[in-house]
């Protein structure tokens, strides 16, 4: 017990930043500066438009990590319910009255970015249901009753992300609280019903689906469909990437990405301008840095305290929405999975995201500095 | 505490089995990648490639054709054209309106420029005008700054500096039509502006005058914009073609045509090399090249005088009393006559019912196969004709060159009509009458030749009867020209006739004696009828050929050789509805043996 009584011994901010994971800061850092050189490069080699906005940008969420990381983590257990609820309002405004972009409604206008609200959602939702499925029991967890309330937890907000419409966000959430709900000892075959009756209501919901959404699921099936329009994209994508060899063709010199057959080569499909020019082992480069980074993240979430679930879920949670992230992109882009809109974190150009996740990082820095302690709830 | 501990171990393990997960997952990406950048790596660097770059080609200069002393008859002249890239112009309205007055662009080309514009990328180049002079290339360079977005662009056209002169036999060149994309797919056809040769040498010799094609290849991007130029290939200039022809023997004989119409040949008679070759009157084909308005076309179509129609090559006409030397040469041949023998002229010969007239009414009198050439006498001709009959006269032609079609390289060649008994009986399944040999001794009758087949007979009895064949294309390794199996003294004596029509007292062509002191020429005249003076005509008081109207007149033929103790140049000469032979062609062949006499060919 006296060791117990040690280890919750409250560690000074100084303390704090000392105990930060400066490996996994690093990390984080080199994949941000990769990211930035791709978008000078994109930019036929200025920092403008995007490469220096981003650095500033990175600069802001690097603030926020390390706020976040600052911040003790029963401040996360506090917030949870009543952020996940300020989401939720975020997001039912942005569907009333939201900014119409890209055909679809997402953004919130905060000065100088646009803000996404279903980006915030994210991180709320991990928060809520660790939440939920630290305060209850495992048989509840095991229960048919016991999955209703996470199960509404999550329908909610993905129902009105769907609405917005935004087919990847919302794709990107059901993964991540699957995973969550497995985490969570939810029974293998749950998921089993869950995804036979998806299935079976495929017609229904293929009903609903937005003409482009039905076009890119089509176009993954079969790119060559209809190479001007929607799998030229994809065919674009594949050209710039497999020309880029092992080698690549260096800095400055893919010709697919400035020479604009690429789609938004500094967005969604800024792995393809990247692996162009620095060839496989660019991109092996790229996957391998995540690869550390996700590793870490399961790290932190085994050598933390036995006692606080909460903030091994949480963990869990974020980094497996943050492994969602890399591996969605990147298969969407090599074709592996249709394209659905989900950004390269770190890396693409985009606002809302590197801040998210970010702030994501900061929250699982901060229960990993106080790894040794028991959460006071 | 033990259910949490429970639940706590369903997390790490269940962690675990996702950990595990997301690792294969990740190494999946990375296999993803080596199949796509290294299995299929060179596929898509091909895609990349073929995505990001494109090719023109570069219409090489074409030969030029020269003259045998290198002067050029055919060149390519620079064009420069005004281009206008309308993204980098602002108002182009505005710019078209500034530029209305300098390039006096007329309300039709305006309107061409605007749908130009209109119907294309911002990107595209449009052409406003080509064919710049100077003065306007000038006007538009000093103030470029009024003119975003012109550029000026310099091409090659096609030109010909003697014009009419060369027309024939050079041709010219024009637009690729669809007929000659079917018939080559030549990748320099498809290029827009790329002229082929339409006529003349031009055509004949198009593939070896065109060269060989460059290539730019450039980079664009997506929308197809040029980014970059990567690589440029030149093509290689077309083979210049060197021709027989001399450039000023081949004007001063077009203009001793002066208002005529009709064609000449010059030959070097002991290589048959052409010297000069026209066929008046001609027409500029530099009208062509651009292609030719619908006016001159029509003029040209409706011009009785035929300017399109090489005479030389394709006239047909009775060669009239010039071809009296193949008969001569025939009967000598044959035995039938010799030098001494003698026939006896009336004016006037029956055979049959029929009564052949001699051009003199009054009778030449007893005359010898050389005073019968000097003056000639028709009725030596037609005796001699009988005697010798048409089969010998018709193996005689085309011993000398008659009735042949020569590998000139000129399209439309015709070969002429050289009449036997079996000729008419596949063509007008009749029998050959006695009366068609009579006639066919004057020249007359069936007897069709051309200006080029006349030359050549007359070159091959004076040269020493050698086969020369005329020849358009300077080549020193010619092979020599094969011997003729006829007597050097029965030539001698067709010769000496030849020589006697000039030189002789009261020789046909006397007025024609050559103005250089020291060289005498010989030659044969030759009348050919169009038509009959009818009954009718002879009661309105027209007796003489001259009084008909043009079209309806006697063709004049002159043949004619310089000098006579060795002759080198040999000419033909057609004078259309020219009326005598004496009168309008000797004089023109004359001129023109005079020229080249002076100008001492090589």
């Amino acid at each position: 017990m006296t060791m117990l009584l040690n280890q919750n011994q409250e560690l000074s901010l100084k303390e704090r930043f000392f105990s930060l994971n400066f490996i996994f800061i690093s990390l984080i850092c080199l994949l941000a500066l990769i990211g930035c050189l791709t978008l000078y490069s994109v930019a036929g080699g200025n920092i403008f438009p995007w490469a220096l906005n981003q650095a500033l940008r990175f600069g802001l969420g690097f603030t926020i990590m390390i706020v976040a990381a600052l911040i003790k983590p029963e401040f996360y257990y506090k917030i949870a319910t009543p952020f996940y609820i300020f989401t939720l309002i975020l997001l039912v405004i942005v569907d009333i009255s939201g900014h119409i972009g890209m055909g679809a409604q997402r953004w919130i206008h905060l000065g100088f970015f646009n803000f996404q609200p279903s980006e915030l959602m994210k991180i709320a939702l991990v928060l809520q249901l660790a939440k939920y499925f630290s305060l209850v029991s495992i048989e509840s967890i095991r229960s048919i009753k016991g999955i209703i309330v996470p199960t509404i937890l999550v329908a909610v907000p993905v129902a009105f992300i769907m609405l917005q419409p935004d087919l990847g966000t919302s794709l990107m959430i059901l993964f991540c609280t699957i995973i969550l709900f497995y985490l969570a000892g939810v029974q293998w075959w749950k998921f089993a019903l869950g995804f036979g009756s998806i299935v079976a209501a495929m017609p229904v919901l293929w009903h609903f689906l937005h003409d482009y959404q039905k076009n890119r699921i089509l176009t993954f099936l079969d790119p060559e469909r209809d190479p001007l329009n929607t799998g030229y994209h994809i065919i674009q994508a594949k050209i710039a990437l497999g020309s880029g060899g092992m080698w690549g063709k260096g800095f400055l010199s893919g010709t697919q990405s400035h020479l604009n057959f690429l789609p938004e080569p500094h967005t969604d499909f800024i792995f393809t301008t990247y692996s162009e020019e620095f060839g496989m082992i660019g991109g092996a480069l790229v996957l391998f840095l995540n690869l550390i980074l996700i590793t870490y993240g399961y790290w932190f979430a085994f050598r933390l305290n036995n006692n606080n679930y909460f903030g091994k879920m949480v963990i869990l949670g974020l980094n497996t929405n943050y492994f969602l992230y890399v591996f969605i992109n990147i298969a969407m882009v090599t074709g592996l999975l249709p394209v659905v809109g989900i950004p390269l974190p770190l890396i693409s150009y985009g606002g809302t995201v590197i801040l998210s996740v970010m702030a994501s990082f900061g929250i699982m820095l901060s229960f990993d500095i106080n790894k040794d302690h028991e959460l006071k709830k | 505490m033990k259910k949490s501990n429970h639940k706590l171990r369903i997390l790490l393990q269940r962690a675990l089995v996702i950990f595990s997960f997301n690792l294969f997952l990740l190494f999946c990406l990375i296999g993803r990648l080596y199949y796509l950048q290294i299995y299929q790596g060179e596929k898509y660097a091909l895609l990349a490639d073929s995505n990001r770059t494109s090719k023109r080609l570069i219409v090489p200069p074409r030969g030029t054709i020269n003259d045998r002393n290198g002067v050029e008859l055919a060149v390519n002249n620079q064009n420069f054209q005004a281009i206008l890239i309308p993204e980098q112009c602002r108002d182009t309205e505005g710019l078209i309106k500034r530029l209305t007055p300098i390039l006096n662009l007329n309300s039709h080309e305006i309107e061409l420029i605007r749908k130009d514009i209109k119907n294309h990328r911002r990107y595209v180049p449009v052409k406003i005008r080509d064919n710049l002079s100077w003065e306007e290339v000038a006007s538009l360079m000093i103030n470029s700054h009024l003119y975003p977005g012109l550029i000026i662009d310099e091409g090659l056209i096609r030109f010909y500096p003697y014009r009419e002169y060369t027309a024939h036999p050079l041709g010219y060149v024009g637009s690729v039509s669809e007929a000659d994309l079917q018939k080559s797919d030549a990748p320099l056809l498809q290029v827009p502006g790329f002229k082929i040769g339409k006529s003349g040498f031009e055509k004949t010799y198009d593939e070896s005058l065109r060269g060989i094609e460059g290539t730019l290849t450039y980079e664009v991007n997506a929308y197809g914009r040029i980014m970059r130029e990567i690589e440029k290939q030149e093509g290689t200039k077309g083979k210049d073609l060197n021709l027989t022809i001399d450039i000023r023997l081949q004007q001063a004989a077009y203009n001793a045509f002066g208002k005529e119409s009709g064609a000449a040949v010059v030959l070097d008679v002991n290589s048959g090399e052409i010297l000069a070759f026209v066929s008046v009157p001609s027409f500029d084909p530099n009208l062509f090249v651009d292609g030719i308005s619908l006016k001159n076309w029509n003029e040209l179509l409706q011009n009785e005088k035929h300017p399109m129609t090489d005479k030389a090559i394709s006239g047909q006409y009775s060669p009239g009393s010039t071809f009296k030397i193949v008969v001569a040469l025939a009967a000598l041949e044959a035995g039938t006559i010799n030098s001494k023998s003698t026939s006896f002229c009336s004016g006037k010969m029956k055979l049959g019912k029929h009564l052949f007239h001699c051009w003199r009414h009054s009778g030449h009198g007893r005359l010898n196969v050389v005073q019968a050439i000097k003056n000639s006498c028709d009725i030596f001709f037609y005796e001699t004709a009988l005697k010798v009959g048409i089969e010998k006269i018709a193996a005689m032609s085309h011993k000398l060159g008659l009735g042949e079609i020569y590998d000139l390289g000129l399209e439309n060649q015709k070969a002429g009509v050289i009449p036997n008994k079996k000729w008419k009986q596949e063509k007008l399944k009749q029998p050959w009458q006695k009366g068609e040999t009579v006639i066919a001794g004057i020249g007359q009758g069936y007897v069709l030749v051309t200006p080029i087949q006349l030359v050549t007979m007359l070159a091959r009895v004076v040269n020493g009867g050698y086969a020369i064949t005329p020849r358009f294309i300077k080549d020193d390794n010619a092979p020599l020209p094969q011997k003729i199996n006829i007597k050097p003294e029965n030539l001698a004596i067709v010769k000496q006739g030849m020589f006697e029509v000039v030189n002789g007292i009261g020789g046909t062509a006397a007025r024609a004696k050559l103005k250089i002191k020291g060289v005498q020429m010989g030659g044969k005249t030759g009348t050919t009828q169009v038509r009959r003076i009818t009954l009718k005509e002879r009661a309105k008081g027209i007796k003489r050929d001259e009084d008909l109207p043009w079209k309806y007149r006697n063709h004049a033929w002159f043949m004619a050789y310089a000098p006579h103790d060795n002759p080198k140049y040999a000419v033909a000469v057609i004078a259309e509805h020219g009326s005598s032979g004496s009168g309008v062609a000797a004089p023109i062949a004359s001129k023109i043996l005079e020229e080249a006499i002076r100008l001492n060919i090589r």
